[in-house]
């Protein structure tokens, strides 16, 4: 059931210039490498380590993630834009796997 | 005459009660109850009362609607378990069985001063002793862009009836690849289970249907929910690609339901559904709060002693219009708070022994076809009169099909026995 679907809040629209709130959330179950299973054996470790943000090619935010952080990782954060263009979201688990979510945002 | 020991304890009471201390209402010709709305609750109480009255005290029921569907298995209903018919019922014999009033009208408000109940269409009734059952009201309001207009297309179903029929109907004209998206309401609500085990019906029917394409989106304002280890155990097994449930922490927290639309926007994401089943907040019926039997929190305090209002002593509030501790609110649960109350009426009006009470409860859920689970307790109150729960009992995750199988076939026996009890 838990798969792996980006959801993502960017506004469609703002002005020149405007400072916009972006939201994402991954559903990752972050599984830390701490616990064992039923039979004593450990779960392997598998966590979405890499979070990235560019919005037309440009960096706008990124950061690496550790075991301690909770399953289905959301993150908020600002971002001012002055130009149309796209938000690309990437998020990389431990096994390569690659989960991507595109946004558009025009300028009124 | 030959008398039985209820009896014979009516008689004893009667006249010791005349001799030793005077108890006004016995004085009078017979002594009258209202009881307001002919649910699980409602009906209970006034076949109670005027069964065991037997004549003694005059019964009148207020219900609006001239026949009963039962809200306990409208899922089944719509998973295609249940006939429509099955779960509707009379309210003829509680008139020539047990002699009890049934009047089809709308209760607005009581008049506790005067001591009568008012009708919409202007009439009074007036009573010694008044029940309160009028189940649920919704608050549309908690929900951004629904109202009680929009629920004709994004039905609750969560009163049994038209509503049901309607949500029925959606479904049906389901074809594959279009998708249900169901809205759960917060706590407290009716039926703790209801949401989920309706879900298991809508996937039931998209698997019978042979639909591959077709989702059924849960989301919840509730990080977590009743019976949830059992439910998610039975989905993972019957219904894997077909049911979703989303808490508010995935889905951010609803911001509009378009029901024109099918739309349901959510902080993080939107959800298009051909069904959308959109549950609101609730509180107790409407007669409730006109009537100055609420606290802040939409519902009547009562003492778990009696099912007693704590804000009237002639008044009786029973089922999901409670405030009832432990006990959720279920049609099982007013059943049984309503021989309490009715215990309580009759010791009032003839002086008929009063116990301490004993409640009791149990929720079935079908999950698939043969496969239901269970949660319920015991109950009785404590010295601050609030219901507390002496026993409890779940269902287990990995039980046999034999068992689940078993719970089933007690929860339909359970159906009849409680419609019966209900309804004579």
């Amino acid at each position: 059931m838990a798969k792996a679907k980006a959801r993502i809040k960017v506004p469609k629209t703002a002005s020149a210039g405007e400072i916009i709130t972006i939201k994402s959330l991954v559903n990752h179950r972050m599984e830390s490498g701490h616990r064992t299973d039923k039979d004593g054996r450990a779960i392997p470790r598998k966590i979405i380590n890499k979070f990235t943000c560019e919005f037309n090619g440009k960096p706008v935010f990124s950061c690496d993630l550790g075991t301690g952080i909770a399953a289905n990782p959301f993150f908020e954060f600002k971002a001012r834009v002055m130009e149309a263009g796209t938000f690309h979201f990437t998020w990389i688990d431990d096994e390569g796997i690659k989960i991507e979510a595109r946004k558009e945002i025009d300028i009124v | 005459m030959k008398l039985n020991r209820r009896q014979f304890n009516a008689i004893l009471a009667t006249s010791v009660g005349t001799m030793a201390a005077p108890v006004p209402l016995l004085g009078q010709a017979k002594p009258k109850v209202v009881v307001i709305g002919g649910g699980a609750g409602g009906a209970t109480a006034a076949r109670y009362i005027a069964r065991d009255g037997k004549g003694t005290i005059d019964v009148t029921l207020i219900e609006n609607s001239k026949t009963y569907t039962s809200c306990f298995f409208s899922n089944l209903f719509l998973g295609g378990f249940r006939t429509f018919d099955s779960i509707t019922h009379s309210y003829d014999r509680l008139e020539s069985d047990f002699g009890v009033s049934v009047i089809n009208g709308y209760a607005t408000e009581i008049d506790r001063d005067q001591k009568a109940v008012k009708l919409r269409d202007g009439s009074s009734i007036a009573y010694d002793r008044v029940v309160v059952a009028p189940g649920i009201d919704f608050d549309y309001e908690s929900i951004p862009g629904y109202s009680k207009e929009a629920a004709d297309l994004a039905p609750h179903a969560w009163q049994a009836g038209p509503q049901t029929r309607k949500l029925h109907e959606l479904m049906n004209a389901l074809t594959d690849g279009q998708d249900i998206v169901m809205l759960a309401p917060p706590n407290p609500y009716r039926c703790p289970p209801g949401p989920y085990e309706r879900a298991s019906m809508m996937a039931h029917m998209i698997k019978t249907k042979g639909f591959k394409n077709s989702r059924v989106t849960i989301l919840d304002v509730k990080p977590k929910f009743s019976k949830q280890a059992l439910f998610s155990e039975g989905w993972q097994e019957h219904y894997p690609d077909i049911i979703e449930w989303l808490p508010p922490d995935i889905h951010g927290g609803v911001i509009n339901v378009d029901a024109k639309a099918g739309v349901v926007e959510t902080d993080l994401d939107t959800f298009e559904g051909a069904v959308l089943n959109i549950i609101p907040a609730m509180q107790a019926g409407a007669i409730a709060k006109t009537s100055g039997l609420t606290d802040e929190s939409g519902y009547c305090p009562v003492d778990g002693a009696s099912m007693r209002s704590r804000i009237d002593n002639d008044v009786f509030v029973i089922g999901d219009a409670s405030i009832a501790g432990a006990m959720p609110k279920s049609g099982f649960s007013a059943n049984s708070q309503a021989k309490i109350a009715a215990m309580n009426v009759r010791g009032d009006l003839s002086g008929s022994k009063v116990f301490a009470p004993k409640y009791g409860n149990t929720c079935w859920s079908l999950i698939s076809a043969e496969n239901s689970v269970k949660v319920g307790a015991q109950y009785s109150a404590n010295e601050q009169g609030e219901i507390v729960a002496d026993s409890t009992f779940i269902s287990a995750t990995g039980e046999s099909t034999d068992l689940r199988s078993l719970a089933y076939r007690e929860s339909v026996g359970w159906y009849s026995a409680i419609v019966a009890d209900m309804f004579g």
